[in-house]
């Protein structure tokens, strides 16, 4: 597992790396998924649920979580947001773009060995939680059953589409999609995605689940999963703020006693509902 | 062939009734099926049931003029489509349609009225389940209302 420590370079964990883009994908109308390629120094090293500084040149620096099969290319998946979230989603290959890191630490794949795994996603939280469910589906045979709920806006706001047919195709994988509002042409469900959980096949008290999306998203799936009988210290979220240095240092990113890019983003529900609840933080 | 009975001990909305009460609700019931597409109820007509789905889905919609038919909220076997029957003017608020074949149970609303009315104890049960399953769709409901999607979250 790549840690912060490893994203040392000669020139320190604060230089960015050039990485080229070489391949540009859309996802959605506002969404693009690139791979990146060092133009000649280090590979990035990521371990599932980590993210890299992506930096822009003379636009700006934003954090982006891996989305891609932490063995292949850098991936990540970005909507385009802002101008730094923008200017990244307009980079054509060829381009060059900074990258720090990896940073953070990780979705608790190897915890999760021998139990049941249900991963909750919602919008493009999906994209941080997707190195998780290919480290576990690499190694499917060591775990029991594997479910993913996956929930978004509208049916045109379905992240991989195409990939999560292809998931609803194997027979060691539970995937149930849901859209919170649809119109003609639709023929899947609709409501929200934490309702997915009621109908999920896992044994509760020894499934570890794992929960991406909006913090309110993550906040009504962690009481459905509560509801069903999972302990808050299996069930994991993965929290975003204002992440600037990614080493703990600046301080932005600081929610309560805790540092987001250093000691997370994952965070055990146990240790993070009380923070949760506090507006202020 | 599986009992009324036996179909209501495998609900989780029913866990917990004893066997009489059990008894006494599968006596409201009967085994209904719909091909796809058809309407289970229409809105603004008479709630004089509600079902149990045993297998496939249906979608809850309105009608919205320019629009025509919207889905609010689809619901899987397992759960409980409608709850008007219970509360005056007893008359559906929305469309219920099957999105495919349709197996269900559905439960004479008037019957089960009469029995909750002579026996307060059931009829304590019965709203209080039905209350939990109103009280999980207003929160589901609250939170597609925050469209939480729409933010620009996670980039």
């Amino acid at each position: 597992m790549a840690t912060a420590a490893d994203a040392q370079t000669v020139a320190g964990p604060m230089v960015p790396q050039p990485f080229r883009v070489t391949k540009r994908r859309r996802e959605l109308a506002d969404t693009w998924t690139l791979e990146l390629e060092p133009t000649g120094g280090a590979r990035v090293l990521p371990a599932p649920g980590q993210f890299t500084m992506l930096y822009v040149f003379g636009v700006g620096e934003v954090p982006i979580s891996v989305s891609g099969d932490v063995d292949g290319p850098l991936v990540h998946t970005v909507r385009a947001v802002g101008a730094v979230s923008r200017a990244i989603c307009e980079s054509e290959p060829g381009t060059v773009l900074g990258v720090r890191g990896p940073f953070g630490n990780t979705w608790p794949v190897e915890t999760a060995l021998g139990s049941d795994v249900v991963i909750v996603a919602g919008g493009i939280g999906l994209a941080p939680l997707r190195p998780a469910l290919y480290a576990v589906l690499r190694q499917r045979g060591e775990f029991g059953n594997v479910a993913l709920l996956y929930g978004s806006r509208t049916p045109a706001d379905l992240l991989y589409r195409a990939e999560l047919g292809q998931l609803r195709g194997r027979f060691d994988l539970e995937v149930d999609v849901t859209v919170d509002a649809a119109e003609g042409g639709w023929h899947g469900k609709v409501g929200v995605v934490p309702k997915l959980i009621d109908g999920a096949h896992f044994d509760a008290d020894s499934a570890i689940a794992l929960v991406c999306g909006p913090e309110i998203m993550m906040h009504f799936a962690a009481r459905a999963l509560l509801d069903r009988g999972v302990p808050p210290d299996r069930i994991y979220v993965s929290m975003e703020r204002n992440m600037q240095c990614g080493l703990g240092h600046c301080g932005h990113c600081q929610l309560g006693p805790t540092m987001i890019c250093r000691d997370g983003p994952v965070y055990r529900y146990d240790q993070l509902e009380r923070l949760m609840a506090v507006h202020e933080l | 062939m599986e009992t009324i009975e036996a179909v209501l001990r495998e609900v989780q909305l029913f866990e917990g009734l004893s066997h009489e009460q059990l008894e006494t609700i599968a006596g409201c019931g009967q085994n209904v099926q719909f091909p796809e597409g058809e309407l289970l109820f229409k809105d603004r007509d008479p709630a004089e049931s509600f079902f149990v789905l045993r297998h496939g889905s249906v979608a809850l919609e309105t009608f919205v003029p320019t629009r025509g038919a919207v889905v609010i909220e689809t619901l899987e076997a397992g759960e409980v489509v409608g709850w008007s029957w219970l509360f005056a003017p007893y008359r559906w608020h929305f469309d219920a349609r099957a999105l495919s074949l349709v197996r269900a149970t559905s439960f004479d609303g008037a019957c089960l009225r009469g029995k909750a009315e002579s026996d307060p104890k059931l009829g304590y049960e019965l709203m209080s389940r039905f209350a939990q399953v109103m009280i999980r769709r207003l929160q589901w409901t609250r939170l597609r209302l925050l469209d939480v999607y729409g933010d620009g979250h996670r980039s």
